[in-house]
Formats: C-alpha cells, sequence, structure tokens
C-alpha cells in the first residue's frame, strides 16, 4: 500500500522537534488518504529511531552511515529520491529548515515531482490540496497537487506534534553509495559568530528599529531580550545601516516569524516589516510616533521615548519574573 | 570564466498585496516591480568574480516582456548581456521554471551559475536547487561567503546554530543569500551603456506541471488592539496586562 514518506532531521543523532512536527503532518495526510507514515532517517550509526511511533510513524526507515552525520545534500537527495520510488509513495513531507529548503527541492526535480514550500495546512480528502504563504505572508496560496508523487515542506510552529500509539517498526536500509569526488560536500558546521538564540526559533522576538537611533542603543534591545529570555530581531533599515547582521533581520527579505511575544522598539511597521511578523501571537510596539503603523498590529501599545520606557521596562520585567 | 545570474522581476517590498477579480492572483494595477533583491546579491557576486578572474556575466530572465527592464538593471550594474525566456506568465511550479531555465542553461557552458536564494513573490526557495540537480551540478543554497579558486570554491551558509562550509568544484550553482555582499547601485553611465549591450530574446514551451492554483487570499485582520498608555507610566500597565491579560511572560 502507498503511503507517506516523512523525512526526519537530526542532530547528534537525535530527532528534531521540528520532524516530529513533519510526522505531525505527515500523519494527517496519511489518515485522509488511508495510507500508512514511514519515517526516513537518514543520520550516522548512533541514530535513534526510538519513540517514533508516539509521533504517528508507522514504520521507521534509517539510513546510517558515518559520512550522513552532517547534511551532505546530494546524498540525502540521492537516498531519499530512491527511496520514494521503491517505495511507491504517495507524498514525501519534511520540515522546512534550512536543510529541508534545501532538500526539498532535490527530491522533487529528481522524481520530476511538484513542490509545495513552506505549507501551513494540507487536506487529503479530495487529493492533496495544501495553503502556503506567499510574499512572506502577505497573502496566503491555496493549491492543489495533481500528479503523484510530491513533495510538501511544512513550516515550523504550523503543525503540532501528535501524541499517537503507532508500532514505529524499526527497519535499516541502504545508506547509499559513496560520495562522488564531484560532489559538493559539507566539511564542517562551525558554532555562529554570535552564539545567540535564532530569531526564527525564538518564542519571544524583540526587534529594535531606526528608532534606537543608533548602533550602540541596541544594547537596551538586547538588555530587554534577555530579561525576557527572548532572541534579538532587526527591521531592515538598521541592518542595512550595518548595525546588526542580517541573521536578525525581520520581514519580506528577512526571516518571517510567528513567536508568542513580539515587542517592536522603534520600528515604524513597514508593509515589508509586518509581512514578517503579523502571525506573532501577541504583539507589543513601543513609538514615539502615535500615528506609527506598528500600532495597528500591536495588540498593546505605549506611545513614547523608547529610552524613557525600555529601561523601567526591563525593571519591571526582572521584578515580576523574580516576583 | 563564464558566468550566468538568473533573476526574476517582482513586485516591490512597499506592495501592497490587492486580490485581482479572479481570486487567485495579484492585482497588477499600480503595482511597483524591481528586480527580486535577492538576485542583486547574485548579480553584485557574478561582478566581483568577473573583476578578480575575468570572463562573461550574462543575466537570464524567465518572464514577460517587461522583465526587459529586469535584465536592463542588471546590465546597468554591469552584467554583459541578457537573455529573456518569454513567458506571458512565469508559472508558480518550480519545477516547470526549473525545467525551462535549465534547458537554456545547459547549452550557455558556464563555469558558475547564481540565483538569489528566493523570488519574494513565490517565495518557495526551490528553482536554483533544482537546476542543479536537473544538470547534475553541485549546488550549495542560501549562502552568504563564497571563496573561488580556480576551479574548487567553498562557500557558507546560515543553518539554525551554525554555519555550514562547503566545498565543491565548478561548473556548479549557488543561491545568494543577503549578508553574502552589498550590492552596487547602477550608476548613471552603467545605465547607459546597457541601453546598448545585447538582449537576446527566445521563445518557450513550458510544461503543464503538478500544481493547480485554488485561489489566493489575504490573512486574516488581527484583533483590534488597545494603547496602554504613554510614557514610562504606562510600564506597569503593560507588564500586568503580558502577565495577566495574554499570559506571555
Amino acid at each position: 500500500m502507498p503511503g507517506v514518506l516523512a523525512v526526519l532531521e537530526q542532530r547528534d543523532g537525535v530527532v528534531k522537534r521540528v520532524s516530529h512536527e513533519a510526522l505531525a503532518a505527515a500523519r494527517a495526510l496519511a489518515d485522509d488518504l488511508g495510507c500508512d507514515v514511514h519515517g526516513l532517517l537518514i543520520g550516522p550509526p548512533n541514530t535513534s529511531g526510538d519513540g517514533l511511533g508516539e509521533y504517528g510513524a508507522d514504520k521507521v526507515l534509517a539510513s546510517r552511515d558515518a559520512e550522513l552525520e552532517l547534511y551532505q545534500a546530494s546524498r540525502y537527495g540521492q537516498i531519499a529520491a530512491e527511496q520514494v520510488t521503491a517505495g511507491g509513495y504517495d507524498a514525501v513531507v519534511l520540515a522546512a529548515t534550512s536543510l529541508g529548503k534545501d532538500l526539498g527541492p532535490r527530491i522533487a526535480a529528481r522524481l520530476g515531482c511538484p513542490l509545495a514550500s513552506d505549507v501551513t495546512s494540507l487536506t487529503g480528502t479530495d487529493g492533496i490540496v495544501v495553503t502556503r504563504p506567499v510574499f512572506a505572508g502577505k497573502a496566503n496560496r491555496r493549491m492543489k497537487i495533481t500528479t503523484t508523487p510530491s513533495v510538501i515542506s511544512v513550516r515550523t510552529n504550523a503543525f503540532a506534534p501528535g501524541s499517537h500509539a503507532r508500532p514505529g517498526v524499526f527497519e535499516e536500509i541502504s545508506a547509499g553509495g559513496e560520495m562522488k569526488p564531484s560532489d559538493a560536500r559539507t566539511v564542517a558546521v562551525k558554532a555562529p559568530e554570535n552564539a545567540a538564540l535564532d530569531v526564527a526559533e525564538a518564542g519571544i522576538v524583540v526587534s529594535g528599529g531606526r528608532g534606537l537611533k543608533e548602533a550602540e542603543h541596541f544594547k537596551l534591545v538586547e538588555d530587554l531580550a534577555q530579561a525576557l529570555g527572548g532572541a534579538v530581531g532587526a527591521s531592515r533599515a538598521v541592518v542595512d545601516a550595518g548595525w546588526r547582521p542580517h541573521s536578525e533581520q525581520v520581514g519580506q527579505t528577512g526571516k518571517t516569524v510567528s513567536p508568542n511575544l513580539y515587542v517592536a522598539l522603534g520600528i515604524s511597521g513597514a508593509i515589508q516589516h509586518l509581512a514578517g511578523m503579523r502571525t506573532a501571537k501577541v504583539i507589543v510596539a513601543v513609538n514615539k510616533d502615535p500615528d506609527a503603523p506598528i500600532f495597528k498590529v500591536a495588540d498593546y501599545g505605549v506611545v513614547g521615548d523608547l529610552f524613557e520606557i525600555v529601561p523601567r521596562l526591563i525593571e519591571e520585567i526582572k521584578r515580576a519574573k523574580e516576583g | 570564466m563564464k558566468i550566468a545570474v538568473c533573476i526574476k522581476r517582482v513586485p516591490d517590498t512597499e506592495t501592497r498585496i490587492k486580490i485581482s477579480a479572479d481570486g487567485k492572483s495579484i492585482d497588477e494595477s499600480g503595482v511597483k516591480f524591481v528586480i527580486n533583491p535577492f538576485d542583486e546579491y547574485a548579480v553584485e557576486e557574478a561582478l566581483k568574480l568577473r573583476e578578480q578572474a575575468d570572463g562573461e556575466v550574462v543575466a537570464v530572465c524567465l518572464g514577460s516582456d517587461a522583465s526587459q527592464e529586469t535584465i536592463r538593471t542588471a546590465l546597468a550594474m554591469g552584467a554583459d548581456r541578457g537573455v529573456l525566456i518569454k513567458a506571458e506568465h512565469v508559472p508558480e511550479d518550480p519545477l516547470v521554471v526549473a525545467r525551462a531555465l535549465a534547458a537554456e542553461l545547459e547549452q550557455g557552458g558556464y563555469d558558475l551559475i547564481l540565483f538569489g536564494k528566493l523570488s519574494i513573490d513565490n517565495y518557495d526557495q526551490a528553482v536554483g536547487t533544482m537546476v542543479a540537480e536537473l544538470l547534475g551540478l553541485p549546488s550549495v543554497s542560501a549562502i552568504t561567503r563564497l571563496e573561488v579558486t580556480d576551479n574548487r570554491a567553498t562557500a557558507q551558509r546560515e543553518v539554525e546554530g551554525g554555519l555550514e562550509v562547503i566545498e565543491f568544484s565548478l561548473p556548479a550553482i549557488v543561491t545568494a543569500e543577503k549578508g553574502l555582499n552589498e550590492p552596487r547601485y547602477p550608476a548613471l553611465r552603467g545605465i547607459m551603456l546597457a541601453k546598448k549591450k545585447p538582449l537576446d530574446i527566445k521563445d518557450v514551451e513550458l510544461d503543464a506541471g503538478g500544481i493547480e492554483i485554488l485561489g489566493l487570499s489575504l490573512p486574516p485582520d488581527r484583533k483590534d488592539g488597545r494603547i496602554v498608555g504613554e510614557g514610562p507610566e504606562a510600564v506597569t500597565a503593560l507588564v500586568d496586562a503580558l502577565r495577566n491579560e495574554a499570559k506571555v511572560i
């Protein structure tokens, strides 16, 4: 019986949470289609497939080899594509992480099949129909996949890991051939230059904009982020001015974030910025201009001088956390 | 060194999206179109490599006639010539786009092909990587650093919690992330020169692909918020609301 293949991501041999989300999406799709979910685990020899039945896997196929510890694009792509063909799967589901955004297109191109990226909802009751944000979230596109198989990457935080009682039967499969000298080879993963929490993964984000006036004043943003246990974000204006690294940029040419709490300090709310953060659960804005567009999307706004407001906010949050 | 840069014409980031009458696409009236911002990093990197190693930079674009303007932008930045693969509508299925581009690029004898990491309209982040797979070339996506020595190259890409370092040989494909470089602005001289640079226009037959668009909609409005107050005196009320009402801290 055909099924859904969830390609799982590991780090140091441990399956990542985003892959539990991918299994949840795969499970929901398989239930609509009336088929099984197989997890495909690609990683080093110590990669564990334990407990994946609880996340919805009927079977766990493990392709394990020392050369697969780091993400090796061509070999990962080959293993996944060959498994799809061998198993006759209807669909491939994977998390839209930096790995998934690279691997998904490779699998789709090798199979000559459609790809739907960064999907936020999917059903399989009348063919496979997905919804995905386009224009960085300024609009949502619904589309039907008209050929089989297909590759679907799912957005982080869009599918909650499930609680199932599936067998999750473990099976070792071939790890494919060795890499060719002509293949691109990942030789190392270096620690990032600043070891801060990634803005795209954080539950709380504190972002600063031009209202900070100078790069040095971002200390206020960092201090508030630290008090809240969140990550630092930045507007395009301050990234383009060289105050902050581009990895912190939130918006249409930066990252799209959906944290529980987003705090915008001195950010007016250009439309390309709003596109990147409007799906946050709670938005707080501090801005001296009461007519700033950011207040139109904010749940809570404070009008005034951020240099007076933010230090007080840091103090009160620290006190609230202690109390 | 022969380099191709694949570019796309997209609505500017300041565009406020309106849905057209068909309910499936955007209303393009009054929309300002620009070269895809990530493609500017790709063009810049190509120009830097040409300055270092000599050769030719070709800007390749799949799009309607209006995309000639986009190609002229790349030519004004410094690309040597352009190729427009003419399609009235750029398909939403990334594999269909990748196949059309691969067919053009395959014959070009390029040492390096660059793309922006994604186009800010469809947001797929797929086409460059797909072209690499279709042509059987090594590729690295979303790079923030590239070093090329003879026919060997090293690239870096940001991943969650780290920086991957990838080695590969040319010919190859890379896609550019913001941070790779600072794109130059076309100078007046460049704009004048661009008008005289060659621009080939080619026809293409696109296949049907496997994606049918059912609809395009705007995200739901956020529920109305409120101004908690003015100045530092409002902080106590704000913290109280975040703790007891929103329950996020």
